[in-house]
């Protein structure tokens, strides 16, 4: 046993929250928000430190700490990273950070104090931690159903006109799916009792349980339905738009770049891994679910005249993605998936926050408001352009890779799927582009002619989403090394390997079960 | 009879029951149900001797103590049971085959016995109703009448609700403790009376609350005719009256399966009336509503238990053996409950009602347990187990919700219609909060121990083959989550009508209620393993 680097990576932001609300509550104290910017530094050193200290060579998981916690229930306090689990950890802790800062003044439109904002926010992000660390069924459960409670609170607390409507449509949605959850994760229970061993929640124990062909299959849609609502996926994707419309920004890229993760980073870690014969059974309905949550979630984004909530409908059509690379079932797909879910947190934190700097300094989220502001804010044009270009995966930015890695799981999957996911990346440049042309260009409108631009704390939370994007564009090696194994290691737990290809490659397993 | 009559009369003179030899190891077995049969007698005592000014510091103190040491008694006999058939039993069947005192007894008893003690502390609060219990000054004062000002102008109390609290303890006490039916049927009728006339005591909205106590006490008498007419069938069919006879004659498959299906049937719906099970929950909301809310706190949280502890003792150890002529039956009550429960619950505007449909759906939860697999393995949790745990947690949050209800008041005394409660979140943030995370815990929500509760019912259930009761339980729970969070909205995110809602402030009584509730809550979610443990310990049924 060595020293608990991830409980200390969960615990630091969840007693920060504790101290922020301790801490004094009065109007224009900027105390509140100091300190939990600082706890989000600390957390992201220690997350930095997790990093350095796993090893890509080393076995699937590592940093393990594992303590029995009800042992009634066959439930462990059990933690662990492997490569999927570690980048959004690092996800998460980047955008903390970066969410507080560039929220710094949010808090003070809310219903309550400024302090339970970030004391809410810190909360949220311990937890998420929590749930990407978990190796044990029963501990990733709980958390999961307990990031609820921060985010209804940072909605509802702090949102826009109809925060209350969205942040219990958010809530039903979400404790519907873990209510189903619920429904299976009882059922692994009463199947791990009745294997030898008695029952037991940790993964490593239950993945090596051979589960009867019929219960595994009810069993993987209880698991499945959670993570699609979560995701979003279609047709359970409506209660998006409502959250991210009516959140702040700040709210809407925690919602949508760390929360929603959960639901993609399930399906790889619970539902392939524990129920691969179920997984297989489930892919063409799946897949299919996937390619128009993609082409839907993209063309109700060209539609929109509300900016988040077109960000909304791009993620739907984001999440399209990944699910699908991820369904696709061999290490392309999968490998792109992991590095999607880390490119799209970075390109839609920077969209969601420049977009709120916009919205903020004008009043108003409806596209037809605006006009020029490339003329009178040259900065937040920029950097709306970048996180714009981002989001269609243009070349040369992070989400390209990725993009690109899915696409082409997806062509040696099914050559069908794949013209189909191409669209989407057609629909994307139409919604971005128009977007930017509607908003940013032309002679500026009158309303906005005395718009200042971004200030330097505004410049500065931007910053390292951009250089991320721009690194990892160019450089992708060191997260996809990080992956690679974790791929493999789930693929071959579903017991499929990539079909040979055209070129040589390492991959050295038959012809795949397509 | 002779049963009935040697547990009546057990201090008469044991010496005459030839067959068991050590009398006096049978008083001290009985020993915690005696000491409150003991406090409710001299309750009574108290009230006709004591000066008026005495008699509420001397009844507190009397029911706080004899509670105490009725718990002290119960965790000396617990100790000191004997082990049976190996451990997975403990315990002995005492006063002629009358009362089993075993493992599940024990821990009925001592969860009885603390919410009591809590319980107590809510009836005793006289702060929020400006220096009055919240009971009727003068019960038989007609509503309206100068008799009644006249009561109210003189400071007087009904200070009989202790010892009438005692009595329905007692009864509680001895009903899933009865080894035969007659004793059983006493017991509901000891837990019952008081019950009746407590719920009519209310000192404000007399009218309503009277009207409950006549609802309460018609239906009930009724649901007892139906359990004693049931008991007559059973008798009939397997010629005794005590559970072991029963059991054999069941297993053996005596002729006249009508008698007994006809029992069964019959004693089932006695039973499940006390549970508040579906269709026999119609007096709930009423009643619940109607009574004065300390009582509603006593009476929903440990009615239930008792009534939890008889049917689980009543059908696994006299009709066990005839489980699949049961089954079927349970199935449909524990979905029934579970449906009618939650979606009716959604149209409530009254918080009280809210929580009484809220009980009638855990009831149906519960029931989900009860059909569950007895013992799937000794690993893995059985219903008896799952189905105490539940009632553990299920008693905490009920009497927290209800604390709290009585502290958030208007001019007109409480508040419960759910409007008043808009804005509480600002005005009052630690009441708000705590009844957030109360209503949270009902609906289950990890981290409260409605989550692990509800866990371990399914998961008993599911084993026990019974899915399909798992997954109308998740559906159930979702919709149920929705009106549960209706009123965090409500507190939170709404703005208080009119002049708003205001939460007075108790004296530590009811402090210390909300507290120990609250405690209980967040400890049984995170940490439940020394709980589940205890009902684990407590072994199975002995008969």
């Amino acid at each position: 046993m060595s020293f608990p680097w991830l409980t200390l990576l969960a615990a630091l932001p969840l007693l920060g929250s504790v101290v922020v609300t301790l801490l004094p509550a009065r109007r224009g104290e900027v105390l509140p928000k100091q300190a939990a910017f600082a706890v989000s530094l600390v957390t992201l050193a220690v997350a930095v430190v997790v990093a350095v200290l796993y090893d890509p060579d080393g076995p699937r998981f590592q940093l393990t700490e594992q303590h029995e916690w009800i042992s009634a229930f066959g439930a462990h306090y059990a933690l662990g990273v492997d490569g999927i689990g570690l980048t959004l950890v690092l996800l998460t802790a980047i955008l903390s950070p970066v969410v507080i800062l560039a929220s710094w003044n949010d808090g003070e439109l809310g219903r309550w104090s400024v302090n339970s904002f970030f004391a809410w926010m810190l909360a949220l992000e311990g937890l998420a931690l929590g749930v990407f660390a978990a190796t044990d069924v029963f501990l990733f459960y709980v958390l999961f159903e307990a990031t609820l409670i921060p985010v209804y609170f940072l909605i509802g607390g702090f949102g826009g006109p109809r925060r209350s409507y969205a942040a219990v449509k958010f809530l039903l949605y979400s404790l519907f799916g873990g209510l189903l959850m619920l429904g299976s994760v009882v059922g692994l229970y009463v199947v791990s009792a009745d294997a030898p061993g008695g029952p037991t929640y940790l993964l490593s124990e239950l993945s090596a349980i051979s589960i009867d062909q019929n219960v595994g299959r009810w069993l993987f849609l209880g698991f499945f339905v959670a993570f699609a609502i979560k995701a979003p996926m279609f047709p359970v994707h409506t209660w998006l738009p409502d959250a991210a419309a009516e959140g702040t920004p700040g709210t809407s890229v925690l919602l949508v770049s760390v929360l929603d993760k959960i639901g993609t980073f399930g399906m790889i870690r619970f539902c392939l891994g524990l129920f691969p014969e179920a997984s297989q059974w489930a892919t063409p309905v799946v897949l299919v679910l996937a390619v128009i949550s993609l082409l839907y979630g993209a063309l109700l984004a060209v539609g929109q005249n509300s900016i988040p909530r077109l960000i909304a409908y791009t993620s739907v059509s984001h999440f399209g993605f990944i699910v699908l690379g991820i369904f696709v079932m061999n290490s392309y797909g999968q490998t792109g998936s992991t590095l999607y879910m880390f490119n799209h947190g970075l390109s839609t934190a920077a969209l969601f926050l420049v977009t709120g700097f916009l919205v903020r300094r004008r009043g108003s989220q409806l596209i037809s408001d605006y006009g020029g502001v490339e003329k009178v804010a040259p900065v937040l044009a920029g950097t709306f352009l970048v996180a714009g270009l981002s989001s269609l995966s243009l070349p040369g930015l992070s989400p390209f890779v990725s993009e690109f890695l899915v696409l082409v799981g997806t062509f040696v999957y099914s050559y069908w799927f794949a013209i189909f996911a191409v669209l989407g990346i057609v629909l994307a440049a139409l919604y971005i582009l128009l977007m930017y042309q509607r908003t940013m260009t032309g002679p500026p409108r009158p309303e906005i002619a005395t718009m200042k631009d971004l200030s330097l704390r505004e410049v500065s939370a931007l910053a390292p989403l951009l250089v991320l994007m721009v690194v990892l564009g160019f450089y992708p090696k060191p997260l996809t090394d990080v992956i690679n194994p974790a791929v493999g290691a789930t693929l071959e737990q579903v017991g499929v390997s990539d079909p040979e290809p055209d070129v040589p490659t390492e991959a050295t397993g038959e012809e795949g079960s397509q | 009879m002779s049963n009935a009559a040697a547990l009546l009369g057990a201090s008469a003179a044991p010496g005459q029951a030839g067959g068991f030899d050590s009398p006096s190891v049978e008083y001290s077995l009985l020993s915690p149900l005696l000491i409150i049969f003991g406090v409710a007698i001299a309750g009574v005592l108290v009230e006709a001797f004591a000066p008026r000014s005495m008699r509420y510091l001397l009844q507190t103190l009397l029911a706080l103590l004899g509670v105490v040491g009725a718990l002290v008694a119960t965790v000396v006999v617990g100790i000191n049971l004997q082990s049976r058939g190996g451990g997975i039993a403990f315990g002995s069947v005492t006063a002629e085959g009358a009362i089993a005192v075993d493992g599940p007894s024990i821990f009925i008893w001592g969860l009885l016995l603390v919410l009591t003690l809590i319980s107590v502390l809510l009836f005793a609060e006289r702060r929020l109703e400006g220096g009055g219990l919240s009971f009727a000054g003068q019960a038989s004062a007609l509503p309206g009448t100068e008799a009644e000002r006249e009561a109210s102008t003189h400071g007087l109390e009904q200070t009989e609700v202790f010892p009438l609290m005692m009595f329905a303890v007692a009864g509680m006490m001895l009903f899933p403790a009865s080894n035969d039916l007659l004793t059983m049927f006493v017991a509901l009728e000891v837990l019952s009376l008081p019950l009746y006339l407590l719920c009519g005591l209310a000192r404000r909205r007399r009218l309503l609350s009277q009207e409950a106590a006549l609802k309460y006490f018609m239906l009930g008498a009724f649901s007892s005719g139906f359990f004693i007419y049931g008991i007559a069938f059973i008798y009939g069919y397997a010629g005794a009256m005590d559970f072991a006879s029963i059991s054999e004659a069941v297993s053996g498959r005596a002729g006249g399966q009508g008698l007994l299906l006809g029992g069964i049937g019959l004693v089932a719906v006695g039973m499940l009336f006390k549970v508040n099970a579906v269709p026999f929950h119609a007096w709930t909301p009423d009643v619940y509503q109607g009574a004065p809310t300390p009582v509603t706190a006593f009476m929903s949280a440990c009615t239930k238990i008792a009534a939890f502890g008889a049917l689980l003792r009543l059908f696994y150890v006299a009709l066990g053996g005839s489980r699949w002529d049961w089954t079927p039956m349970i199935w449909i009550v524990a979905i029934a409950t579970m449906v009618v429960g939650s979606v009716l619950a959604l149209t409530q505007t009254d918080i009280k009602r809210m929580l009484a449909y809220s009980s009638i759906a855990h009831a149906g939860f519960i029931l989900t347990g009860f059909v569950g697999a007895q013992r799937a393995g000794q690993d893995t949790i059985g219903s008896l187990q799952a189905v105490l745990f539940y009632l553990v947690t299920y008693g905490f949050l009920t009497i927290g919700a209800f604390a709290v209800v009585t502290v958030v008041r208007d001019p007109g005394g409480e508040a419960t219609h759910l409007s008043r409660w808009a804005g509480l979140g600002k005005a009052s943030p630690v009441v708000a909060a705590v009844f957030a995370l109360f209503l949270l815990g009902m609906a289950g929500i990890p981290l409260t121990s409605g989550f692990t509760g509800k866990w371990a019912v399914f998961t008993s259930a599911y084993s026990g083959g019974a899915w399909p009761l798992v997954v109308t339980g998740v559906v159930m729970s979702a919709v149920a989550a929705f009106f549960y969070v209706r009123v965090i909205v409500l507190m939170y995110f709404s703005d208080p009508v009119g002049e708003g809602p205001t939460v007075a402030v108790p004296s530590v009584m009811t402090t210390i209620v909300i507290a120990v509730a609250f405690a209980a809550t967040v400890t049984l979610g995170i940490a439940p393993q020394p709980v589940l443990d205890l009902a684990a310990t407590a072994g199975e049924f002995i008969r």
